[in-house]
């Protein structure tokens, strides 16, 4: 299974690679007025740090950033961060990463970033404060539990109501357990992604709900005895969950990174990124 | 008491500046260039209402804490300015306890107190103690106010003068009987203005048990912050905060203002 991903992601990256040079030259001509950046000749990309897996991957190399280091063009997001830069004519070396703690993102006035990238999803009260791209990844929402505990043997929906569960703050998640779970309990939220992880491993809750590729990570790293329960499924139509890069409201670059990843998906490069750092990803059984 | 003129022209002076400076101020910032995206962000009346009855019910939590810890925090801060105030050598390592507590206590952040107790006690997995977050969460602000509180006590039992102590014990009144019927009474009465500006600091800090999870207004705020990117529901969680701390000074300062009549009037303090 290694060996064969492995084999997969030197075939991707020779097949990126090759896409990029083919097309870099040609759209940086084009993109430069049309689609202005913050610091002309380059492509400013926020995100959060600590950067996690498998959003991020590749590891720090000494720098500022925690866990990851999004430079490296490793993890998921990184990947698309860059597929993204190269379609509107940035190559890698001029592709800049900015810290933007999650409520900067949103905060008013001008932005520090061209684009923010971090599993930051779509609602419409959202987009009436920033610009949201088109989907870059539709998302499912999992729930991760303790081994051998009583939730552990919930097969649905309807059984998870009498627990306390848990979910990071500013994520569809809570919304999600508000929504669709219903529990009895107030759930517990969570500042940092480590917060809710120690709730989950203390027992403090029963249930932390995340979306699926983090639920992977959490359970294979940060709670070595915890499972996934299952994961939800994307209701479809209005309610679809889905992480789009975020820009200052208005900004002409929207147009321009819609193409780009509107592009990407059409030609199987989204899907390619997906089997290569999100391929575990999938196998969890579903919650109704 | 000064004449009438006089009193009516520092009245229009005092209303005249204050007009002139908020007016002056309300033009500086809604004349900013950012003004209209940090109004429709901060100050939206829709995103008000929608947020301040969610908001409002979380603040019951801030309200419980607050209530709870109160009543530890007077009892246990009593306990420690007392422990301080053992005279003696014999009673060294108490004292030297209570400084090194209060030293400890007012030294750390609350935030940093509530974050190791509330996300490690619970971690130890003793099935014995609890795991609620609120109970973490009033626990930290317990110890850390206890000490500051403490400290108001022993200033009030400092200023007892040390003649009430030398008549009390020469009536024949035991050590511990004049510091309950002599000392206590008055100190306590003297310190009750500082102890509720200890409170209202209290009130405010009940926010900070939010960063364990709980779902207390300045939490559930955030909540709504995040999932609209509009930043209106922290004005709701501050109207609230603002709300609860006016009456607790007002009566404050009607203490104080008391206090001073009763003194000033020759009777007894």
């Amino acid at each position: 299974m290694r060996k064969k991903l492995l084999l997969l992601a030197g075939g991707v990256a020779a097949l990126a690679a090759a896409g990029a040079l083919a097309t870099v030259d040609r759209a940086a001509a084009t993109t430069a007025a049309s689609c202005p950046t913050v610091s002309p000749g380059e492509l400013t990309i926020g995100t959060d740090n600590p950067a996690y897996p498998p959003w991020y991957a590749g590891g720090t190399h000494g720098s500022k950033w925690k866990i990851n280091d999004p430079s490296t063009g490793k993890g998921y997001e990184s990947a698309v961060a860059y597929a993204v830069a190269s379609k509107l004519g940035y190559s890698k070396s001029k592709v800049k990463w900015v810290y933007v703690p999650f409520n900067k993102a949103f905060a008013p006035g001008p932005k520090s970033f061209d684009f923010d990238i971090n599993q930051i999803s779509y609602t419409p009260a959202r987009a009436k404060v920033v610009s949201f791209s088109v989907s870059y990844y539709d998302v499912n929402q999992a729930i991760v539990v303790n081994k051998g505990t009583k939730i552990a043997s919930v097969r649905s929906i309807k059984g998870l109501r009498s627990y306390k569960l848990g979910a990071q703050l500013g994520t569809t998640s809570y919304q999600f357990i508000k929504s669709r779970i219903r529990p009895s309990q107030s759930p517990a939220v969570y500042n940092q992604n480590a917060a809710a992880v120690l709730a989950l491993k203390s027992k403090q809750i029963d249930g932390l709900v995340v979306d699926l590729p983090t639920a992977f990570y959490v359970t294979a790293v940060q709670v070595p005895n915890g499972k996934i329960l299952g994961q939800f499924e994307n209701t479809g139509g209005k309610a679809t969950d889905r992480f789009g890069v975020v820009l200052q409201k208005g900004n002409a670059l929207t147009g321009c990174v819609n193409k780009a990843i509107g592009t990407l998906r059409k030609n199987g490069t989204l899907k390619k990124l997906q089997r290569l750092w999100l391929a575990k990803a999938t196998g969890a059984p579903i919650l109704k | 008491m000064r004449s009438g003129g006089n009193g009516r022209r520092s009245v229009a002076i005092a209303l005249a500046s204050t007009v002139v400076f908020f007016v002056a101020a309300g033009v500086a910032i809604t004349h900013a260039p950012g003004w209209p995206e940090v109004r429709s962000q901060f100050f939206d009346w829709h995103e008000f209402k929608a947020t301040f009855p969610e908001v409002a019910r979380a603040f019951l939590l801030n309200i419980k804490i607050f209530c709870i810890a109160e009543v530890f925090i007077l009892a246990f801060a009593l306990f420690l300015a007392v422990l301080r105030s053992l005279p003696g050598p014999v009673f060294f390592p108490l004292r030297a306890l209570a400084i090194v507590y209060a030293d400890l206590f007012r030294g750390m952040p609350t935030i940093l107190v509530i974050a190791m107790l509330g996300f490690g006690a619970p971690a130890l997995g003793l099935s014995y103690i609890p795991k609620s977050v609120t109970f973490w969460g009033i626990v930290s602000l317990v110890l850390i106010y206890s000490a500051y509180v403490s400290e108001v006590y022993r200033a009030g039992i400092d200023s007892i003068h040390p003649s009430q102590e030398a008549a009390a014990r020469s009536l024949g009144l035991s050590r511990g009987q004049t510091l309950r019927r002599v000392i206590l009474p008055q100190a306590v009465r003297r310190v009750i203005p500082p102890l509720l500006n200890d409170f209202i600091g209290l009130q405010k800090d009940t926010a900070l048990v939010g960063t364990l999870g709980a779902i207390e207004a300045f939490q559930q705020s955030q909540i709504d912050t995040n999932a609209t990117f509009n930043f209106t529901a922290y004005l709701s969680a501050a109207v609230l905060f603002v709300a609860a701390t006016i009456p607790l000074a007002r009566f404050t300062d009607w203490l104080v203002a008391r206090d001073r009549r009763r003194r000033q009037a020759g009777g007894v303090a």
